[in-house]
């Protein structure tokens, strides 16, 4: 099993009234209540956790991008992936991930990502996603052709990782008249790509057919389960059975010494979902052309209030009853982990340990012992389960590499 | 009156197109909103008294198929001008609403001689010098069309309780208009240099409370035409022909019934 570490890098030094009294925490929330002074403290402060994650015992660090909103204070994923490439030894760097639509130029960013290979010996998981919808408004980036760009923007990524330039691209969404970067992936064919996901099967299948490991974020149990057997059939349409190396999941956990402690600051976690951030029209999250036709009518009624949001508002109190969020300590977070894993069997797991106002010795000790005791433990367990990351299950980097179906192995030869 | 009308559907640049037609006389082709439009409206009631109304849903918004390749206000303007051929109708007076005008104004710019009168309500298609077109994208299916009434009554006259079908079709509808002019945002930065060769006169029409297209807008077009004149009309906003149906239709059936 992978481990890593996640944060959301949560800004949380603003003024949380002024966001209640304008009613949203995001895209148009104004920017005058950003303070670079304590943003310069929380960036420096979260590089060091992202070390000591490390030194513990992390087998990965997983990052990702927000913008126009105090939850996440990574505006460019690449720029914490480079740094890790150069203060970190041995994680693996996980971008989950780079938000192919807002990119104009995916042969740029095809070139970034072979750096931070180059420059990290190796360690990058270059995962990818649509992007939200308030991403696509707040870059002025078109949500109705989000996935085609996302489709698109991936082939030509791909095609730049592995066919030797120079080469022309004429696409719908993308024309480049010479592709030929001078960086190239260190690792081969390329790094190996993660997609990340809440609700979408559409994704969830097109994932599948790659071959690429999904990675359900906190998703309930049973809506995992359904991801698990949609992908199941898309993998089995293609000619390969899938297994614990094709699924990962994230999931909120905070450990302290105490549970006392450990459930005060888990309650942090509630901090993005509405209870004092995380608040935004249904049509920033959703913009029209965004979302799967099938959903739309469900949506609209959702967005003008007729109807409850279909992944409901749970507490704090019913989210930790449901293993959506685990707070205790070691030995307690290890237990709930444990049927968290027998229920979802992933071969990657993602661990967000720290969200909001956590002081800065909570987290670190957090870390510590996430890093330290629990996931050794976990991984531990996951071996019993005969739970394989894609390294251990020499998985193939994409469907097209496989050498268990007969016509991708006669392709490649 | 009740104004007797036909629905059919024509074939256009490989998809579907749905047009309304009533009344007879002079032809008007009437080019909707950006929301779509409702299929019957007391404003196209009254022009159908004394003109032969021709009413497409443009292409993927209402009833009309969607064109996957349609970019472009100016794509939908080449579909129009492909209809009016189509139902052999030389000569026609087009009235363009909102984003319609928009596209009323590439038909136009393309062929400068080709129609009757030209009649823009409260047209996207030019920056505004001052103010901006307001962005629908951040605001609710609700308070987008509301915005577009200077009184709400007049919203609710028309759309009374929304139905659900209606919020799909407005959804619908916005995406078409991210699908034509997402950037730069209902508006063409050419079109204001091609519009001096039209030779065809053009009555341009705002609500005085338009918060959706800035009457600054109007002067533009107004320079920028050969032959044109601004009116505006008291206590109306965006949505002019639902609003003020009667004064709308008084000043344009008046308008295009000159020689």
């Amino acid at each position: 099993m992978h481990l890593m570490y996640f944060t959301e890098q949560p800004m949380a030094a603003y003024d949380a009234k002024a966001g209640l009294d304008y009613g949203a925490t995001a895209l148009t929330f104004s920017n005058s209540h950003y303070d670079p002074v304590a943003g310069s403290r929380l960036y420096n402060e979260y590089m060091e956790e992202y070390v000591l994650a490390e030194e513990c015992g992390a087998d990965g660090i997983m990052l990702n991008e927000h913008h126009n909103a105090p939850f996440c204070m990574q505006a460019r994923t690449n720029m914490f992936a480079s740094i890790l490439a150069a203060i970190t030894n041995r994680v693996k760097i996980v971008i989950l991930g780079n938000p192919l639509p807002l990119t104009e130029n995916p042969v740029q960013l095809a070139e970034e990502l072979a750096m931070i290979d180059m420059i990290s010996k190796g360690r990058l998981v270059s995962g990818f996603v649509r992007g939200g919808g308030q991403e696509q408004l707040a870059n002025g980036v078109n949500p109705a052709f989000n996935r085609e760009r996302f489709i698109e923007a991936h082939d030509l990524i791909q095609k730049t990782w592995t066919q030797p330039g120079p080469f022309r691209w004429e696409g719908t969404h993308y024309q480049q008249r010479v592709v030929n970067p001078w960086a190239l992936p260190l690792q081969q064919p390329y790094p190996r790509v993660w997609i990340p996901g809440v609700l979408s099967r559409e994704t969830v299948i097109w994932t599948a057919q790659q071959r690429y490991p999904y990675i359900a974020l906190n998703t309930s149990i049973e809506a995992t389960k359904t991801i698990h057997e949609t992908y199941d059939k898309a993998a089995a349409d293609v000619g390969y059975t899938a297994g614990p190396e094709n699924f990962g999941y994230l999931i909120r956990v905070h450990v302290q010494d105490t549970e006392e402690r450990a459930l005060e600051n888990a309650r942090q976690f509630m901090w993005m979902q509405g209870e004092f951030t995380g608040l935004a029209h249904p049509v920033w999250a959703n913009p029209s052309g965004y979302f799967s036709p099938s959903g739309r009518r469900g949506f609209v009624e959702f967005a003008v209030g007729r109807s409850k949001n279909p992944r409901g508002n749970p507490t704090f109190e019913e989210q930790v009853a449901d293993t959506m969020i685990i707070a205790g300590t070691p030995d307690q977070v290890i237990e709930r982990l444990k049927y968290l894993v027998r229920e979802t069997r992933p071969g990657i797991m993602g661990i967000w340990g720290n969200d909001g106002t956590v002081s800065k010795e909570d987290r670190r000790r957090c870390i510590q012992l996430l890093c330290g005791e629990v996931m050794p433990a976990v991984k531990a367990y996951g071996a019993e389960l005969g739970l394989k990351d894609p390294w251990e299950a020499n998985a193939p980097v994409h469907l097209r590499y496989s050498t268990d179906i007969p016509q991708q192995r006669a392709a490649a030869e | 009156m009740s104004v007797a009308w036909t629905d059919t559907v024509k074939d256009i640049a490989g998809g579907k197109l749905h047009v309304s037609r009533a009344g007879s006389g002079a032809p008007v082709l009437v080019l909707h909103h950006d929301i779509g439009t409702p299929d019957r409206l007391p404003f196209y009631d009254l022009l159908a008294e004394r003109f032969d109304v021709i009413v497409p849903h443009h292409p993927g918004w209402g009833k009309s198929e969607r064109p996957q390749w349609l970019r472009h206000p100016r794509d939908i303007a080449a579909i129009h001008s492909w209809l009016l051929a189509e139902l052999g109708l030389p000569g026609a007076s087009l009235i363009g609403l909102g984003f319609g005008g928009w596209i009323a104004a590439e038909m136009a710019s393309q062929s400068p001689t080709a129609y009757h009168r030209l009649v823009l309500v409260g047209a996207m298609g030019l920056k505004p010098p001052e103010g901006d077109i307001a962005d629908q994208s951040i605001v609710s299916y609700i308070d987008y069309p509301k915005a577009g009434f200077h009184d709400e009554a007049a919203f609710n006259r028309v759309y009374g309780d929304v139905t659900t079908d209606q919020l799909e079709g407005w959804d619908i509808a916005r995406e078409m208009s991210f699908r034509t002019a997402w950037k730069p945002y209902m508006y063409s930065q050419t079109l204001p240099h091609l519009l001096g060769g039209v030779r065809t006169p053009a009555l341009l029409i705002w609500g005085d409370d338009d918060r959706i297209v800035p009457v600054s807008a109007g002067h533009a077009y107004a320079r920028a035409f050969h032959d044109a004149m601004l009116t505006t009309i008291p206590a109306c906003g965006h949505f002019a022909e639902m609003e003020k149906p009667d004064v709308v239709a008084k000043l344009a059936a008046d308008f295009m019934s000159r020689n």
